[in-house]
């Protein structure tokens, strides 16, 4: 049996006396896109930061393609090809929206081809990133420019252009309009094809529904679902999380 | 410009700099350039953590003193010419400089500053209290009047500040436009994004501290032999942690140009009020120029005279 992409067995992480994740178990196959719900404060951008090593997990063990993640510290983690989108845009204010596109290939594309890059590819990288969220007319600006959701799509760009295996988008969509949205999707799925691996963290359900091939739900730090999304949306513990009693 | 052209162009500008003054024949310039170009190398070493990466550093007078105790030390003990207590002091400064470093694991902000703060107390205690170096009584330093073909010594410390000013310019202009200097804003602009896109912040942080230190711990190095009598209270004085913040922060952050502008403008007037009659021949006037400034330039002009310059540089390119 080929392993799983991502591996997590039994993770937990208390802040305080506050458990944010209960004893998570999950695995996702390479080549998978999931959906990941769960009401605010259910601890998905916690498993996030635990998963890339933003924070660290109290017990319990994350392994990608094999190979135990505890320990390694977040930019090694990328630089093995897991990447993220933070919920709120982080974009690196004093650089152009061009430069903050360099940055992973500076320090995680560079790195895993053990030579530079040459600066003209970097350009075209930059350029074509750009071009696949829309901001092509954006790159020599700042990012205090830009609206809130062209920051979402470099967020998600400057994710992309470190060549992940495994993208984690957290609420990449939050705010966007319906057109935007299905942008976005088209885009992450074009992803997938090309063979990346997708966690998708949303609260718009109508895109979590279209995108997902595979559904987990967390709530109060604990799976409570995983499966196809059509079961796991009529599952009764997760209508109650929603709807209440 | 590429680092090597860039490093070549400054060392002209220097050397050009040096003729121009011996033609003047005036001995006190030399006197007086040397101070400037010494708060050159403090004001570019320390915008090298505090500007590129965000961290300030209120500990110079730490760094800066413990090169001149090295050399103090090293004297007692070996005749060394200055450029070897220079790599010495720079050594011991950076060796501290990569443990400050340390500290950016727990420590950020305002927490940061104050811990620097804190380190320098700690290091002048321990100097104080150290003996050999002359405690708390100071230490007297023995030079020589003349030296080989300068035959001026305060000519060859002048030169020898301008060496390391050039030097130190130039390893904050090869920073900016490098893969490193990337680093270092990221570092500046938010750690965990910068994390997230691949960037070792910690390793970056070592290596901004390290050479930081390591360069105000060189400018240190002469100053026995500039001074001739070092105590812990001139060593360490506040001055050089104040001036090494207020200067950058005067030209501008972002860039190499600005610490040289700011500590050549601020050191020059510093230099000035010492020895004029401006303010009734009184020296401590120095510091209040310091404070009246630093409070303009952060209401009125928060990224300097480089950052004034550029916005209207944009104006005009706009019209």
């Amino acid at each position: 049996m080929s392993a799983a992409l991502l591996q997590v067995e039994n993770l937990s992480k208390r802040f305080g006396g506050f458990m944010a994740l209960d004893a998570i178990n999950l695995e996702v196959e390479s080549g998978a896109r999931l959906g990941l719900i769960g009401p605010n404060g259910s601890g998905k951008s916690t498993l996030v930061n635990c998963l890339c090593g933003t924070l660290r997990n109290d017990t319990g063990r994350v392994r990608f393609e094999g190979a135990v993640m505890d320990g390694l510290a977040a930019h090694q983690r990328t630089r093995l090809g897991m990447a993220r989108s933070f919920q709120l845009p982080r974009p690196f204010g004093s650089l152009t929206v061009a430069e903050n596109l360099r940055i992973p290939l500076l320090y995680t594309v560079n790195i895993r081809r053990g030579h530079h890059v040459p600066r003209a590819e970097i350009e075209a990288r930059e350029a074509e990133l750009l071009g696949l969220v829309g901001l092509a007319g954006k790159a020599h600006q700042r990012p205090r420019d830009l609206s809130q959701v062209e920051m979402r799509k470099l967020e998600l760009a400057r994710a992309m252009a470190a060549e992940p295996k495994l993208l984690i988008a957290d609420e990449a969509m939050a705010g966007l309009s319906h057109a935007e949205v299905d942008d976005i999707l088209a885009l992450l799925r074009r992803l997938n094809e090309a063979g990346i691996t997708i966690i998708l963290i949303e609260h718009i359900m109508r895109a979590v529904m279209s995108f997902s091939d595979r559904l987990v739900v967390l709530v109060a730090g604990r799976k409570i679902a995983d499966g196809r999304p059509d079961d796991v949306v009529r599952n009764p513990e997760v209508e109650k999380a929603y709807l209440g009693e | 410009m590429r680092s090597g052209t860039f490093f070549f162009a400054a060392l002209a500008v220097a050397g050009l700099a040096f003729e121009s003054l011996r033609l003047l024949e005036n001995e006190y310039l030399f006197f007086a350039g040397y101070v400037v170009l010494q708060y050159v190398v403090l004001a570019t070493a320390w915008n090298i953590l505090g500007g590129y990466t965000g961290y300030v550093n209120f500990g110079t007078a730490a760094f800066f003193a413990l090169g001149a105790y090295t050399s103090v030390a090293l004297g007692k003990l070996v005749a060394l010419p200055i450029p070897a207590l220079m790599l010495a002091g720079g050594v011991i400064s950076g060796v501290v400089g990569l443990g400050m470093g340390y500290l950016t694991l727990r420590l950020r902000g305002v927490f940061f500053a104050i811990a620097t703060l804190a380190l320098a107390v700690v290091v002048q205690t321990l100097i104080t209290n150290w003996d050999f170096v002359g405690g708390s009584r100071g230490a007297y330093t023995v030079r020589p009047a003349v030296v080989p073909l300068l035959g001026s010594y305060v000519q060859y410390l002048f030169l020898v500040m301008l060496a390391l000013a050039v030097i130190a310019i130039a390893i904050a202009h090869a920073v900016e436009g490098s893969r490193l200097g990337y680093g270092f804003a990221t570092i500046r602009d938010d750690e965990a994004a910068a994390e997230a896109s691949g960037v070792p912040t910690l390793r970056l942080k070592l290596v901004a501290t390290t050479l930081s230190g390591a360069l105000m711990g060189m400018a240190g190095a002469p100053l026995p032999y500039y001074v001739t009598y070092l105590d812990p209270a001139s060593g360490f004085n506040l001055a050089y942690a104040v001036n090494s913040i207020a200067m950058p922060l005067i030209g501008g952050m972002t860039s190499w140009v600005g610490p040289l502008i700011g500590a050549l403008l601020l050191g020059s007037v510093q230099q000035v009020a010492t020895v004029s009659n401006w303010f009734g021949g009184h020296p401590e006037v120095n510091l209040l120029i310091v404070g009246v400034l630093l409070i303009l330039f952060v209401i009125a002009a928060p990224n300097g005279i480089v950052g004034l310059i550029g916005a209207e540089a944009r104006r005009s390119g706009r019209r």
